[in-house]
């Protein structure tokens, strides 16, 4: 263990937000805490699967039911007779425990969740899942944990942290058409690499965060996954109360969450006028480098799905390149938005229309290819994707080559059947 | 010091679809581990003994959250995982479910193989030749953890039922 020193007077926005959390004025960075959790989020797949079966043996009851959610976006749509078991024991198991929030089938947990205000500023909050980080956007302390342990927060309430290094990401100027929060972080990733957070908290700040919308904020503490960062904050501010109250959340005080400017912590700048839109080669999010290394290549696919890649705003920017085109001939173009909700605004703006009439086939809004689940990818093809990761195999086949990118290049690639720098198809 | 373990030898970045990947996710633990590290060591789910030990180049479990990337090496009989870095995340998974994962800053010095020994409470890895590597010192409660077998044995004994098997 680290040698902990006492608490510096300066507190970093995760040190306040863990102080809160575990009663403490102040932490510092290497001590261990143990925290109350706030909120408590999972899945089909991590929750009740797992969980239901060793609370049954404990003969342990949930410890705060309003502080728990479920989502139900794995395995729905139900495909064959193992997802049918897996989402009837989530089904059967909400009803039981007369969970207050549940949501079935509605979308991908990290978007379902925020949308209904569940996660607020100051809240310390975990998941099942790996990409639970996004919950960091909102000025919450949220990352993800391993099913063993979530039952651990199902039965005490509670969690124990390591208070954390902050490496603070800096982003001065501002974003140039067509490049995006996606780009942002496969950039951060192919710099720092996939375990370059070294589990500390990343906080992406500067005038160019803060002149995201939220979910282009959400875009990059989610990925703070794929950069092994075990949270990635970004300070509360209008933007963020604006989302929550439109959300129907209480009022939120976002005053209080910030780094202080004395606080220790590691800083690296960027410019994002000069960022250009990336891509992440096969089969690390960490092959990451300006789109034109990969320019060129031919795709079979063109994926547009995930928490990461799906939200109203994704299906905006897929739709601003492709409204009024067709996609090339032989490539598949597949939406798969996030959420209902973001699919019923993106039908209302005549967002989903555009990306029909261009050619797409329209998927469950569910976790789908992304992790291999819903309709897996086939042998031998070349996809283009907004989804967070790459990993061999991820997507179903092991000799399938997946490219990461922005929904902007996606949709790019998509209409001119190759890796495409999205800026030279922009209207 | 423990007895001998034999050494698997893995690369960089094994990830979390690659130790339990997503199209056999569906199924209970003893499937899964069937498919564990298919795609880089074919013969690994087959061949693998209880009591081997997996030493792997930095950033081992990477990705998912999903446990099963760590039950699936439990369900093995693997002893311990070797490295010099992790996933933060199947850091605490592994301990969770009673797996030792040591953070050996040399560990890549060891070879496909080799015989090696381990004191979890100094902790080092010592070779057959007698060379030894010092490891990063674990935290008294997670190794507390990995005695007890996991998170969940110490919740039954909180609970006042004994575990099924120490």
């Amino acid at each position: 263990m680290t040698d902990t020193l006492a608490p510096s007077p300066a507190q970093t926005l995760a040190q306040k937000l863990i102080a809160r959390a575990c009663g403490r004025a102040r932490v510092a960075v290497g001590e261990i805490v143990t925290c109350a959790v706030d909120m408590a989020m999972f899945h089909d797949s991590s929750g009740p699967r797992r969980l239901q079966p060793m609370l049954a043996e404990l003969g342990a009851e949930i410890w705060d039911k309003s502080r728990v959610v479920l989502v139900m976006d794995h395995y729905v749509p139900e495909r064959d007779d193992d997802a049918r078991r897996i989402v009837r024991i989530a089904r059967d198991w909400a009803r039981d425990q007369r969970l207050p929030h549940v949501y079935d089938s509605q979308g991908i947990c990290h978007v379902v969740v925020p949308q209904h205000g569940h996660i607020r500023p100051g809240m310390l909050c975990v998941g099942g899942d790996s990409h639970s980080p996004t919950g960091g956007a909102f000025g919450a302390y949220m990352f993800g944990v391993g099913s063993t342990e979530m039952l651990g927060v199902v039965v005490t309430g509670e969690i124990w942290l390591r208070v954390p290094e902050t490496i603070q990401m800096w982003w001065d100027g501002r974003l140039s058409p067509g490049v995006t929060a996606k780009d942002m972080m496969l950039h951060m990733i192919g710099r720092f690499g996939m375990n370059g957070g070294r589990y500390q908290a990343v906080e992406f700040a500067g005038p160019a965060v803060q002149a995201l919308s939220m979910q282009e904020r959400m875009t990059l503490s989610n990925m703070s996954a794929e950069l092994g960062a075990q949270a990635g904050l970004i300070a509360p501010d209008a933007t963020t109360a604006a989302f929550l109250a439109a959300a129907g959340a209480p009022s939120v005080d976002t005053a209080a969450w910030f780094t202080d400017d004395e606080a220790p912590r590691t800083v690296h700048r960027f410019d994002a006028a000069t960022l250009e839109p990336h891509v992440a080669a096969p089969h690390s999010p960490a092959n990451s480098r300006g789109v034109s290394a990969c320019a060129g290549t031919p795709i079979d696919v063109a994926y547009i799905g995930a928490c990461t890649g799906a939200k109203l705003d994704d299906l905006r920017a897929a739709a601003h390149v492709l409204r009024g085109r067709k996609v090339a001939a032989g490539v598949r173009l597949i939406v798969a938005p996030a959420s209902l909700r973001d699919q019923d605004q993106a039908r209302e703006e005549g967002v989903l229309q555009a990306l029909m009439a261009a050619g797409a086939e329209l998927f469950p809004t569910a976790c789908g290819a992304c992790a291999g689940y819903g309709d897996p990818m086939g042998d031998d093809v070349t996809v283009m994707s907004t989804t967070a990761r790459n990993f061999k195999g991820r997507m179903g086949s092991a000799s399938a080559q997946v490219y990461l990118g922005s929904p902007y290049s996606v949709a790019a690639a998509a209409l001119r059947g190759r890796i495409t720098d999205p800026r030279e198809v922009l209207a | 010091m423990s007895t001998s373990h034999k050494v698997w030898r893995l690369g960089a970045d094994i990830d979390t679809d690659l130790l339990a990947p997503g199209h056999a996710m569906k199924h209970g633990i003893d499937i899964i581990a069937t498919h564990c590290l298919e795609t880089v060591r074919p013969e690994f789910a087959r061949q693998v003994r209880q009591g081997d030990v997996i030493v792997a180049g930095p950033n081992f479990g990477i990705g998912s959250s999903r446990e099963q990337a760590v039950a699936a090496l439990v369900h093995l009989g693997v002893a311990a995982v070797i490295a010099p870095s992790y996933s933060g995340l199947y850091f605490r998974n592994a301990f969770n479910l009673g797996l030792l994962l040591l953070t050996c800053e040399h560990a890549e010095l060891l070879q496909d193989g080799d015989r090696i020994a381990i004191d979890p409470a100094v902790p080092a890895v010592r070779t057959a030749e007698g060379r030894q590597f010092a490891c990063e010192p674990i935290p008294g409660f997670l190794l507390d953890m990995v005695r007890a077998g996991g998170l969940m044995n110490q919740l039954r004994q909180r609970a006042g039922k004994d575990a099924p098997h120490a």
